[in-house]
């Protein structure tokens, strides 16, 4: 096994060792782990970032609310209003990014097909950020997907010194993940290198440190959605900033150490179960389905 | 009651670092990779042990499974999983109408097991025509999953290599037998792992392997002196 890695520490030597991109070494760790080709590695992933932007699509179509009425028609507003005259002073490529990440989240609530990056309730992030970087530039989603290799790189580096589950880690752990995974991939695809790009992963990750996961009803959408879409933004800063030389005081391996010791140490209630944070505010409170009882499950 | 010694008597595990396609993806229908996803992975992986859809399911869920799981439609997810549906499936929202025309008679309770087990976990009794099964496992992220227990005995099994599960008398040169029949073959074990029960003779092994099982291959090994039952767990394509 020459191409495997755990850490950030031993990711970075080994692109050096190799000569090779934080997302080809990826790729070669693919190939080595399992044994298939180089080709259908690419190949299931570009497949994958077709589903992600038809899961944008399909967001952007919905104008009904979702069953639980927390969302739905949102991304179509802000899309909607990218496109019009009166334009923030964020510009219509980044509203576009924000609306993008909440199509797919009203995908998701409506049973539609997403793909988990690194899960469903982070899935907006980083296919809206490669979708907006693509949007302004004639690449195919050929050479798009190739970055989600650096993403998944960064996520393995994650998933490995902690975790993606907000049950297990809160919703640092799961969007905290997604954004430091599209950092590196925006950073990768701006031409940074190898160190610039786990920077911008440790700039995006520890940014989001702490973040509790308090979905209102135990559905995946409210807070959910706002989070994936306005951290697509927040990619998209952390990238910017590692471009510009900018290094986190903190290496990421140990960020992911302290998203690990963050997780373990969060009270329960603020970890998927619906019982804290906004969950637990009043208006979330009106939001919280009646149980199933064992009699009556069907 | 059975209880299991402490640990297993034996493993053989290579560490294998995540994939690529653990990380992103599988591709699914929402809205939740560890409470959609992974819920409908478990009872798939169920059904398989099984062999075959169970005609009754008692599902119990732990932590949050059961506090966050309507919300989630954990429930149509693992009942779509023991109907053999994927993830990805369309119809998994619909599951509890499609369970009634097929015959799968389930009913769902809160279960607590213990402050130890993962909060996303599950304990499912199924039985189908023949045999039944009970399966203990947990939904631990991104749409991953680890089957803890098999019936009374413990083991880990995440689903990401094929597998092969056998119900045994623990005899002498048992596993020897049967290693030597996947030598012969030209397979290679990626893991093993045997549990005993402490009192009778039962035990339970754990076979994975890089690529898959020709079905003679199982046929020979279930033909095996000692084998009372065998299951072949397949990996989820597209996971």
């Amino acid at each position: 096994m020459n191409y495997q890695f755990n850490t950030a520490v031993e990711l970075l030597s080994l692109t050096h060792e190799h000569g090779l991109s934080v997302g080809e070494l990826t790729v070669a760790s693919e190939v080595e782990l399992k044994g298939g080709t180089r080709e259908t590695v690419l190949g299931r992933m570009t497949d994958y970032y077709v589903q992600m932007k038809a899961s944008v699509a399909a967001g952007l179509e919905i104008t009904e609310r979702s069953r639980s009425g927390l969302s739905g028609g949102d991304s179509r507003k802000l899309h909607a209003h990218s496109h019009g005259l009166k334009v923030s002073a964020l510009g219509a490529v980044f509203e576009r990014s924000i609306a993008y990440g909440l199509a797919v989240l009203e995908t998701n609530a409506a049973f539609g097909r997403i793909i988990a990056t690194p899960t469903a309730g982070s899935a907006g992030i980083a296919p809206a950020c490669l979708l907006t970087w693509q949007e302004s530039r004639d690449v195919s989603d050929e050479i798009v997907s190739r970055s989600l290799f650096a993403a998944a790189g960064i996520g393995k580096v994650i998933g490995y010194g902690a975790c993606f589950s907000g049950a297990q880690g809160g919703c640092q752990a799961e969007v905290g993940s997604a954004s430091a995974m599209a950092a590196a991939a925006l950073c990768e695809l701006d031409g940074g290198t190898p160190e610039q790009v786990v920077q911008a992963a440790a700039i995006a990750l520890q940014n989001t440190l702490g973040l509790v996961c308090d979905p209102i009803g135990g559905y995946v959408e409210a807070p959910c959605m706002m989070r994936n879409g306005l951290y697509t933004l927040h990619a998209f800063g952390a990238s910017a900033m590692a471009l510009s030389g900018i290094r986190s005081m903190v290496p990421f391996d140990e960020v992911v150490g302290a998203l690990r010791e963050i997780g373990e140490k969060m009270p329960r209630i603020y970890k998927e179960t619906a019982e804290g944070g906004l969950a637990a505010t009043p208006t979330g409170r009106r939001f919280k389905p009646t149980r199933l009882s064992p009699s009556a499950s069907k | 009651m059975l209880r299991e010694r402490a640990g297993p008597l034996i493993v053989l595990k290579s560490f294998m670092s995540l994939s690529v396609f653990e990380v992103i993806g599988p591709s699914m229908v929402g809205p939740s990779s560890s409470h959609t996803a992974g819920a409908c992975r478990i009872g798939w992986a169920a059904r398989h042990l099984l062999g075959g859809t169970p005609e009754k399911a008692r599902i119990g869920l732990h932590g949050s499974f059961f506090a966050a799981g309507e919300g989630h439609g954990t429930h149509q997810a693992i009942v779509a999983g023991l109907l053999d549906l994927r993830p990805d499936d369309g119809r998994l929202k619909d599951s509890f109408a499609l369970a009634e025309r097929q015959g799968l008679d389930f009913e769902f309770g809160e279960i607590d097991l213990g402050p130890a087990a993962h909060p996303n976990s599950t304990q499912l009794e199924l039985s189908g025509k023949t045999d039944s099964l009970n399966v203990r496992a947990a939904s631990i992220g991104g749409g991953s999953i680890q089957i803890q227990q098999i019936d009374l005995f413990s083991v880990d099994i995440p689903g990401t290599l094929e597998t092969l599960v056998l119900w045994h008398l623990d005899a002498p040169g048992f596993l020897a037998g049967i290693m030597s029949i996947l030598a012969f073959v030209e397979i290679n074990a990626a893991s093993l792992r045997t549990s005993r029960l402490e009192r009778g003779e039962h035990a339970l092994t754990v076979i994975e392997i890089d690529g898959l099982f020709p079905s003679d291959v199982l046929a020979v090994i279930g033909r095996n002196r000692g084998v009372e039952r065998w299951a072949r767990l397949p990996v989820l394509s597209g996971l």
